[in-house]
């Protein structure tokens, strides 16, 4: 600020300005830089694993095998890429469907009844906080999953289901957002045409909003992809690749909750897991990407 | 040019600005953390109407295992009501994180289920003095509904290598075996392997793992067939307790060394400790706090007064 | 099939799966209601809590959570509305303007637990804040952040292009124009969008276990000198929040009642977040009621 106001007599004004736009500034770049520093930091501690402990990138993305502590430690993170992608596209597969009618139920069927009790209820559970998910999955869930099915309850499709109810928010508010953008002409020729209600929404509304529903089942995914919390309350964390969806297994978020208190900074044990952190946030850039791209769909 | 001249101008400002910003609280944290005792508790009255307020302040902070977090948490607030200039903070987070911050300087003092030896650098754990503060026990336990009431060493090996499956092969209904372990990381696992099954074990396919007693303790009371084990501490009515090659898990038979499944609670100083850190690590062990009555045994903990028997690093034993 | 039957059934399946939403909300709700409702008591809810006694309560982690909040928006609200404004009313568009959005487009996707495994390396190690309320603020922020920036620029975007220019015209600068002019009208929206993400800090807890940490010390609520340790107010010292307490009692609670402990924190959380909803809605409400009348 002082910096600008040394050459001249300076209007008061043009200083204001110069302060506002500093700050703004400032505040960007503070963005960036936190961001950049946190790329940095988790990839120097999570690519030392291969450097510094000299553990081949063949082993952490080619075995199968998670034995930490074994002789000699083996440390294959398949059996956790294999439990995140699992569980959160499985989530995405229920969720999808469920946020996807939702949003037509309050957009196209019943938008002041919708509008009114749905989306709250809505926004509610996308505020409630991933501690109590995991609290009612592991005493509702689980028990549940544990009676009707043979197996432990535990496992992908608890996951799946937490998750799923975790994702639903932000799949239907972003697909609500997208029917209602829809410019209503579309629809009314179609429906001058003849077509049932149905027929309009199924052959005009959706295939014309799909790359923007897609956006949101993305972003839905990202989120259950990262959750950890509820997820390692009722996945059962075995380092194995299950047999069956009811069979105890780890995913990425799960395994580092449960280690990294237990591991000590600078260990090999203790950077495998940033590893693991690294490829969590290299997912993140991945699901951002394909959400780009889809954006770009929907403007054409 | 004048536009890139801009940014750079921006850059180099939000730089100096936020090199300023943490300086300034990097000063105010050390002036909470160091004066904060002395200055502001002195003129609080001296709590607890104890007579012999001693004239020791400074702060602490011991940061580590979960298990032994409730005892030192409880221990710290008599000892603050005693040393009313004493200021103490007791963190969870694990025996791996308690043992980082105590080497790297960052704690006072590190709370260890395990020996440093066993998680660190012989070198690093050359810095660290061992402080024994209690023994805890470990015990097998089982769903209720399983009528197996012991358990010999070489049946809990089958049982957690896997090759015995189903409970009819160890006398007890026709159920399928479900092992509820710890992480491969966890001090708890560690002791139980060390002294109960006398060797490590794999993670079994399709077994659980749990990091915490309370889920451990919820899953095994809630699955047909689970075996899981637990802290003294944390047995109720929800699961069934078995004895260890007929031997019951009680204070008494850890003490005479006849139960062997026990660990110590460690506190580890980063070299001697100072005054203040002294001090309450000699409370710690105090008979205000190991009695019969004191913190240790309500907690579920037993005194390390107690013990006839003692253990080194490697597990072994000496009377 | 007909087409009207088609269309019957799917309108039939679609209302269906919305019901079903609707059920499993009311069913999720009853459930941390029930369990939870019974417990609560202003007792429970200023009372600290027990080791293994009976009866604890959730005082002090109540109040962290609030004060946590309270930090955290004080440092995300300024950080963020300039950013908003710089990326709304600054920012030419441009190959870095592109860069910079789809930064904050992937910070705002971040895993939490990334983001607190990053606050554990940098701020409680690196920087030496320690597990403290400041470090988890700041952890907090880097997640609020970019949904501060898309909400001021949301807000920004919805101002009427002709009162922006009309101040411009009058001579006013530009910065004295989003000051005075723009960021007034855009605060219905602002604000609505800053309640609602004040409800996600709140019920954050994979972030916080790494930097706020696990345990609360003595606190004493007579001392109101941020300076001194025992004082509720110095942000330089551990605190659990109710979340994380939740976690905590859930995972290793020694208490007899931890069950209904966890319940009733849950309900309290819950019922928060209930009235941070609330609370945004009606500000909004009332808020753009004002505006559109002196218009």
């Amino acid at each position: 600020m002082a910096q600008s106001g040394g050459r001249k007599k300076i209007q008061p004004h043009i200083i204001e300005e110069w302060t506002g736009k500093i700050y703004a500034s400032f505040c960007i770049v503070l963005l960036v830089v936190t961001i950049f520093s946190m790329v940095y930091y988790v990839a120097t501690k999570g690519l030392s694993t291969f450097f510094q402990n000299g553990i081949a990138l063949s082993e952490i993305f080619g075995s199968t095998n998670w034995k930490p502590d074994g002789e000699p430690a083996v440390f294959g993170a398949l059996p956790f890429i294999f439990g995140s992608f699992s569980t959160s596209i499985l989530a995405a597969l229920i969720a999808a469907p469920l946020g996807i009618c939702a949003a037509l139920f309050m957009v196209e069927i019943m938008p002041k009844f919708g509008k009114k009790y749905l989306q709250p209820v809505i926004e509610l559970l996308a505020g409630i906080p991933s501690v109590v998910y995991g609290f009612v999955g592991l005493s509702v869930i689980v028990p549940f999953y544990r009676d009707i099915f043979p197996g432990q309850g535990l496992g992908i499709l608890a996951g799946a289901t937490v998750l799923s109810i975790m994702i639903l928010p932000t799949i239907t508010s972003i697909a609500t957002d997208a029917l209602a953008a829809l410019p209503p002409g579309l629809k009314e020729g179609s429906y001058a045409l003849g077509a049932t209600r149905w027929q309009t929404l199924s052959r005009t509304v959706l295939p014309t909003t799909m790359p923007a529903l897609l956006t949101g089942v993305v972003l839905g995914m990202a989120r259950a992809f990262g959750e950890a919390l509820a997820v390692q309350m009722v996945i059962g964390n075995a380092p194995h690749i299950p047999r069956s969806l009811f069979e105890s297994t780890s995913t990425l978020t799960s395994v580092i909750t449960l280690s990294m208190g237990n591991t000590v900074m600078g260990t090999t044990q203790n950077n495998v897991l940033w590893t693991l952190a690294l490829i969590l946030m290299l997912m993140t850039f991945v699901f951002v990407f394909i959400v780009r791209w889809l954006e770009r769909r929907a403007k054409r | 040019m004048k536009k890139s001249m801009l940014l750079v101008l921006t850059l180099v400002l939000s730089l100096t600005l936020a090199a300023c910003g943490q300086n300034n609280n990097a000063a105010q944290n050390n002036t909470a953390g160091t004066n904060g005792g002395t200055t502001d508790e002195a003129s609080a009255s001296n709590g607890g109407g104890n007579a012999t307020a001693s004239d020791l302040s400074g702060s602490i902070l011991a940061v580590g295992s979960s298990a032994l977090q409730p005892l030192v948490d409880q221990v710290s607030k008599k000892f603050m009501d005693q040393n009313p200039n004493v200021s103490i903070q007791v963190q969870g987070g694990g025996s791996g994180t308690g043992l980082t911050q105590v080497s790297g300087g960052q704690a006072d003092i590190g709370n260890s289920d395990v020996f440093a030896e066993e998680k660190l650098e012989a070198a690093q754990a050359g810095e660290l003095v061992d402080h024994q503060v209690a023994v805890v026990a470990m015990a097998a336990v089982v769903n209720p509904d399983i009528t197996v009431d012991d358990l010999t060493k070489d049946q809990l090996v089958e049982i957690f290598t896997g090759k015995v499956t189903n409970w009819k092969d160890l006398g007890g209904p026709d159920q399928k075996i479900q092992i509820v372990n710890r992480p491969s990381s966890s001090g708890t696992r560690a002791t139980f392997e060390k002294y109960a099954l006398g060797t490590k074990t794999e993670d079994l396919q399709g077994s659980i793992q749990e990091d915490s007693s309370g889920t451990v303790k919820k899953l095994v009371g809630e699955t047909p067939g689970a075996i899981g084990y637990l802290a003294l501490s944390y047995l109720d009515d929800s699961v069934k307790v078995v004895k260890y090659n007929s031997v019951e898990a009680t204070e008494e038979n850890v003490a005479n060394g006849t139960y062997p499944v026990w660990a110590y609670e460690h506190m580890y100083t980063k070299g001697e400790p100072n005054e203040v850190v002294k001090a309450f690590l000699d409370y710690m062990v105090s008979p205000d706090v190991q009695s019969d009555n004191g913190d240790v045994v309500e907690l579920g903990y037993i005194p390390i007064s107690k013990m006839q028997v003692k253990r080194d690093v490697d597990g072994n034993i000496t009377k | 099939m007909s087409a009207k039957t088609v269309d019957k059934i799917a309108t039939a399946v679609i209302i269906a799966l919305a019901g079903l939403i609707v059920l499993i909300m009311a069913g999720l709700l009853g459930f941390i209601l029930v369990r939870g409702l019974g417990h609560i008591s202003f007792d429970f809810l200023t009372s600290p809590p027990e080791t293994i006694k009976e009866g604890g309560g959730i005082g002090p982690q109540l109040f962290n959570s609030l004060f946590l909040l309270v930090l955290t928006m004080m440092i995300t609200i300024p950080l963020g509305i300039g950013a908003g404004v710089y990326m709304s009313e600054y920012a030419k568009p441009g190959k870095i303007t592109d860069f910079i959005r789809l930064i904050v487009e992937v910070l705002s996707s971040f895993p939490s637990i990334v983001v607190g495994l990053f606050g554990l390396l940098v701020l409680v190690n690196l920087f030496g804040f320690g597990f403290s309320l400041f470090s988890g603020a700041l952890a907090l922020t880097i997640f609020n952040l970019p949904l501060m920036v898309r909400i001021t620029e949301q807000g920004l975007a919805s101002v009427p292009l002709a009162q922006k220019e009309a101040s411009l015209a009058l001579g006013l600068s530009k910065w004295k124009t989003i000051q005075s002019v723009m960021l007034p009208i855009a605060m219905p929206i602002i604000l609505t969008g800053t309640i609602l993400a004040a409800g996600r800090v709140f019920g954050e807890a994979a972030a916080l276990l790494f930097t706020a940490g696990m345990s609360s010390p003595r606190l004493d609520f007579s001392n109101w000198n941020p300076l001194s340790p025992t004082s509720p107010l110095n942000p330089f010292r551990p605190a659990e929040t109710l979340a994380v307490h939740i976690w905590k009692i859930n995972s290793e609670g020694l208490a007899p009642d931890a069950p209904e402990i966890a319940a009733g924190a849950s309900a309290v959380l819950i019922l928060t977040v209930l009235v941070f909803n609330l609370l945004a809605r009606w500000l909004g409400r009332v808020m753009l009621k004002k505006f559109t009348a002196t218009k």
